[in-house]
């Protein structure tokens, strides 16, 4: 009597689990939107990244869906905000896999933030493609991770080689200690003897510091040719304005960190004369009309401005590039992840914001040194230096 | 040699003014309330970001601009002691503490939404070219620094020493029962605690402002160096604050110039453990001045 009352309701539990399975999973069968995953530094010491990145990424998922979608599946955005936290990506890629059901993930914004994640992606086998610039994210290469953003080394390389012609030879640096600045400075060490040149100083300074004229003083010590700061807002800027009031007269290179107009605005009249690589974006109107890139960045530039109202910057362009190497690599894959990983792997001359790429399964930037230019700052703006 | 280490003082004394500064609004709160206050570093960025909209926003004169911002972000200070403090049932130290944690995320958060995320930056005060002692460069700016401080604290200690008001607050912090007998509203005196060390957030807030890039969430390391200051020299010691604070400034610029400026907070942070070690109560700490 008793088993059989226990059976019974035993029974009509499973039907209720068959039943509800089956309407739950149904949609799963039938959907016709393939989900792309987005993971930003949003909001956080790093929304200057992330920001424009999640505005760049909504931007290009309504221009597809408008031209009608890839082989007629509408495109999801599903994005979360990373705040530049590394533990709470994670917890983002484990939803965007777990809950949502992505083919793919764009982002997250940060070196340390990749990082964290890339394992994740790695284990599960779905392609990432990382916004964030340090070199560890595809040196060694890793199967599913590919990255748009140019490596800290091309920058590096941009800078030596204006150096190298303009018959610099010694340099004192002072970097920022965080990751970008930690990454700049093993590149600017590994490449200095490339181009003949000779780190005699070697100095730091604290993201949120105030005062960098110690270092400075340190370096004008040894009186080198240059000085080169790597570094993202608002140090380098604190960091022009004490040269200025020290009265170094030394030329002073700054990173593609710092390759925004808020940093003209911050450093003010510190920022006239100094040199840095950028991303073509910030000079797009300067550019001869025979670069490759010249058409895309106009038009990206125009889109994003009208959309947005507010100036575009180079960052957004890394979620728009890979946006754009998943709408060259998805048709023809029918969601299929394997299929969609290669494809990306094989792209080949596919002009973006950041530079042309060239995928192979030894490089997941695919990027040339030609995706930097060297500007000079003039009278509150750029200027391009031959 | 000479260039250099004038250099590396001028560096270390304006920032050490700055840090004695705010040592100042923690100490002052410490000895009225014995409540340490983490919000205090946000009292700082809204001085700061309160200069970049007053002055560099809306152009009004700065010295007009410098009295309406240490007001208004004092009333700030007044509003959080009235609505968040003083409301606390049973006022243990520690809840109050956490309380004042909490207050600093939220008053980051609102400085993050009304400034943004960007950072700002103002001139100086005066457009003076910088000054040359024996090859080392001092800015205007950083007399403006020093000398703003000191008449801060001059202005503090005459008001501690020589007012009836200022005497009250001391018999407060000496002896809160005590001084409720002979009719001292204490209560008040609180208030005025939190109004007065506020407002002296505000102060190091917009000195600060022309040599630093402002931003929102500028406040947490200045504060954290404020309450090492403080710390350093005696906390709930004037004149140790102030004297903590330029101690901790200059450790920290000659440790940049003689070893490495990657060890710059290190240097610092072993210096503070070291004298609290030694001296647990600060350089600063004798029987007699215990209180203001």
């Amino acid at each position: 009597m008793m088993l059989s009352r226990l059976s019974k309701k035993l029974i009509l539990l499973m039907t209720f689990l068959a039943v509800g399975g089956f309407i739950f999973a149904c949609p799963a069968f039938t959907t016709e939107t393939y989900k792309i995953g987005g993971i930003f530094s949003v909001t956080g010491p790093a929304s200057f990244l992330g920001d424009p990145e999640k505005k760049s990424m909504e931007m290009m998922i309504d221009q597809i869906n408008d031209a009608g979608g890839i082989d007629g599946h509408l495109l999801e955005g599903v994005i979360y905000d990373t705040e530049g936290d590394p533990q709470r990506s994670v917890n983002n890629v484990t939803k965007l896999i777990n809950k949502d059901n992505v083919i793919a993930i764009v982002g997250p914004s940060r070196t340390p933030t990749t990082l964290a994640v890339i394992p994740f992606a790695e284990r599960v086998q779905i392609p990432l493609i990382s916004c964030a610039a340090g070199i560890t994210i595809v040196d060694p290469v890793k199967k599913w991770v590919f990255k748009t953003a140019q490596n800290d080394a091309l920058a590096v390389c941009s800078v030596y080689q204006h150096m190298k012609d303009n018959g610099i030879k010694k340099i004192g640096i002072i970097t920022v200690t965080n990751a970008f600045g930690e990454s700049g400075k093993n590149q600017l060490k590994q490449h200095a003897g490339d181009f003949g040149i000779e780190i005699v100083e070697e100095e730091s300074f604290g993201a949120k510091d105030t005062d960098m004229t110690p270092q400075l003083t340190k370096i004008r010590k040894v009186q080198p040719d240059a000085i080169v700061c790597w570094g993202t807002n608002p140090g380098p800027a604190v960091v022009a304005k004490n040269i200025k009031q020290l009265e170094i007269n030394m030329p002073l290179y700054q990173s593609h960190g710092v390759a925004s107009p808020k940093f003209i605005e911050l450093a003010g009249e510190a920022a006239e004369g100094i040199y840095l690589p950028t991303g073509k974006i910030l000079v797009a109107d300067l550019l001869p009309d025979t670069d490759p890139q010249k058409k895309i960045l106009m038009e990206y530039q125009k889109n994003f401005e009208e959309t947005y109202g507010q100036s575009v910057s180079g960052f957004g362009g890394y979620a728009y590039d890979a946006m754009m190497m998943l709408e060259r690599a998805l048709p023809g894959t029918n969601g299929d992840l394997k299929k969609l990983r290669d494809n990306i792997e094989n792209i080949k001359g596919l002009v973006g914001i950041s530079g042309t790429f060239n995928f192979t399964p030894e490089d997941h930037n695919g990027l040339a040194p030609d995706a930097f230019v060297m500007v000079k700052i003039e009278n509150g703006t750029w200027k391009l230096v031959e | 040699m000479l260039q250099e280490l004038l250099q590396y003082l001028f560096s270390g004394i304006t920032n050490g003014a700055i840090y004695g500064v705010i040592a100042v609004g923690f100490s002052m709160l410490y000895s009225s309330t014995e409540l340490i206050n983490f919000a205090h570093g946000e009292f700082v960025m809204l001085g700061a970001l309160g200069l970049v909209s007053l002055w560099g926003g809306l152009g009004i004169p700065l010295p007009v601009a410098f009295l309406l911002v240490v007001i208004g972000v004092a009333v700030v200070g007044f509003l959080f002691e009235r609505l968040a403090i003083r409301t606390v049932r049973k006022p243990n130290p520690i809840v109050l503490v956490i309380i004042t944690v909490g207050a600093s995320i939220f008053l980051r958060g609102i400085g993050m939404l009304t400034w943004g995320k960007d950072a700002y930056s103002v001139p100086p005060f005066s457009d003076h070219d910088p000054i040359d002692l024996a090859g080392a460069k001092l800015l205007s700016q950083s007399i403006w620094i020093v000398g703003i401080a000191l008449f801060f604290v001059i202005l503090l200690h005459l008001f501690f020493k020589k007012t009836l008001t200022g005497k009250a607050m001391i018999a407060c912090a000496i002896s809160k029962k005590a001084a409720w007998l002979t009719g001292i509203p204490s209560e008040r005196m609180v208030l005025l605690a939190f109004f007065l060390s506020t407002g002296m957030g505000a102060v190091a807030g917009i000195i600060i402002a022309p040599i630093t890039m402002c931003s929102y969430d500028m406040g947490t390391m200045l504060g954290l160096k404020g309450f090492c200051a403080a710390m350093l020299g005696g906390l709930g010691s004037l004149w140790g604050s102030i004297l903590g604070g330029f101690i901790l400034g200059i450790l920290e610029s000659l440790g940049v110039g003689f070893f490495s400026s990657s060890m710059k907070d290190a240097i610092a942070f072993f210096l503070l453990l070291l004298i609290l070690y030694v001296r647990p109560g600060g350089i600063i700490m004798a029987k007699d001045i215990k209180r203001f």
